[in-house]
């Protein structure tokens, strides 16, 4: 515990600084510029046009898509970090079993690539 | 009174002096990287670049951060304001943080941490929450489309990523960024038998930091400004700041996964007089150059090219190294024990 805390607090006292000095960043230039908001400015930007509604629409399915495929796929990556690192001492065992773990994630790959899940037009 | 002393605030303070000594030297680093990209894409097209403040141009960057500060902050009536004014403050500490862990020379780390790769894959995943959250947060067409196509394309070359950092730790057997050098020392540099990962992880590293041939999330000609657009003064100045940092931290990650870190690149005498630092910076900065020159030599990727070539090309093909990777270390009997 006691090494954990010595090994990690520089890490936490550096999320520390980092916050401050954003903030400082931001909240300094707040006070030092000048403000003078009006109502044509704070508008949203929309090249001229008046904002008709929400810009919090629906979107494209696709980008879901994305998210999920990706999660899958970053699992299985901090599932493989381990193994990679102990691989010399677990040896040919390991291996064959991560084989199978990735046959079994490359048949649902190429499931998604044949019903057009990584199209984009 | 002196266990107090001896042990809080000593060792604190000396921590604080680390940090600051990290944090300072990237804030200068980051101010002349846009001074030099200026300054190189002008020589790349027969232009002279910013010359005027200061002699050769050298105080440009001061000057444009100072404008930036004096600006007012403008906060759109629509957005949501916590969520608008943190986004770019996020972005800009997740850059920072993921130095705690980077060698700059044998020894010279913030938090030698055991798990450092898998440290700094974190940090770089959750930087997808800052332009997720500028987008949203705008409640603008613009920034919206921007923060969805940017936030889909990190998460996409993400993955590549990390397959990639699996074959170099197949070979290395750590995640201390440290002994991942230090193996380094013994075989060749990681980019000579890695080399097609090399060039995958360094595209990646392009697309993951939203640079050009891969800057769509920006797309002047359709987005204006993608998820910054409704960003003004210090707001922006931190995305901005953030942005370049980020391609200065994917660079010292290139340079301690394949290009051998600090290690002199033969250990022979004039070389090895060249302190580890030296090699680092220099190494860094001959991947933060191939960076800039990648902007001045590609034309912008179509959002469906990048699609295709993120999940198409370099998925398969990095899982593939792996497999082989693994499979060749295991059964010529060479992985790291």
């Amino acid at each position: 515990m006691e090494d954990l805390l010595r090994e990690y607090l520089p890490i936490l006292i550096f999320i520390g600084i980092a916050v401050v000095v954003s903030a400082v960043a931001v909240g300094a230039s707040y006070i030092v510029a000048p403000q003078h908001p009006d109502v044509e400015k704070d508008s949203a930007y929309e090249c001229g046009f008046e904002a008709f509604d929400d810009a919090r629409s629906r979107f494209e399915v696709r980008y879901y898509l994305v998210a999920i495929l990706f999660i899958i796929f970053d699992l299985e990556i901090a599932f493989l970090f381990p193994w990679a690192v102990s691989l010399g001492a677990t040896g040919e065992f390991a291996f064959w079993s991560m084989m199978v773990f990735l046959g079994v994630l490359t048949i649902g790959f190429i499931y998604e690539w044949r019903k057009g899940a990584l199209e984009w037009e | 009174m002196t266990e107090l002393w001896e042990g809080y605030i000593w060792p604190g303070a000396i921590i604080i002096a680390q940090i600051l000594a990290i944090v300072l030297p990237i804030l200068v680093a980051v101010a002349y990287l846009t001074y030099a990209e200026r300054k190189v894409i002008g020589a790349m097209q027969l232009r002279r670049g910013p010359n005027v403040v200061g002699p050769f141009g050298l105080l440009q960057p001061l000057a444009d951060g100072a404008k930036l500060f004096l600006k007012e902050t403008v906060i759109p009536t629509g957005a949501s304001r916590a969520v608008f004014v943190l986004a770019p403050m996020l972005t800009f500490i997740l850059a920072l943080i993921g130095w705690a862990v980077i060698p700059f020379n044998e020894g010279w780390v913030l938090a030698d941490i055991n798990v450092g790769v898998l440290y700094l894959f974190a940090v770089s995943s959750l930087g997808v929450y800052g332009i997720i959250m500028a987008g949203w947060g705008s409640n603008s067409k613009y920034a919206f489309l921007g923060g969805m196509r940017s936030s889909a394309q990190m998460v996409s070359y993400e993955v590549s990523i990390g397959l990639i950092i699996i074959s170099v730790l197949l070979t290395a057997g750590t995640l201390n960024l440290s002994a991942i050098v230090e193996a380094q020392r013994e075989g060749l540099w990681y980019f000579i038998p890695h080399f097609p990962m090399f060039i995958l992880f360094f595209i990646s590293a392009l697309a993951e930091t939203n640079r050009h041939p891969f800057d769509l999330p920006e797309a002047e000609a359709e987005l204006v400004s993608g998820y910054n657009v409704e960003y003004s003064s210090m707001t922006f100045a931190l995305f901005f700041l953030g942005e370049y940092a980020n391609m200065i931290l994917m660079s010292g990650m290139v340079t301690i996964l394949f290009l051998g870190g600090w290690l002199a690149p033969f250990e022979v005498a004039p070389f090895t007089w060249v302190p580890g630092v030296v090699w680092f910076a220099l190494k860094v900065a001959l991947c933060l150059f191939v960076f800039i020159w990648a902007r001045a030599a590609f034309p912008r990727y179509r959002y469906d090219q990048l699609m295709r070539l993120g999940w198409k090309v370099f998925l398969p093909f990095s899982g593939i190294w792996v497999v082989l990777t693994a499979g060749f270390l295991l059964f010529t009997d060479q992985l790291p024990k």
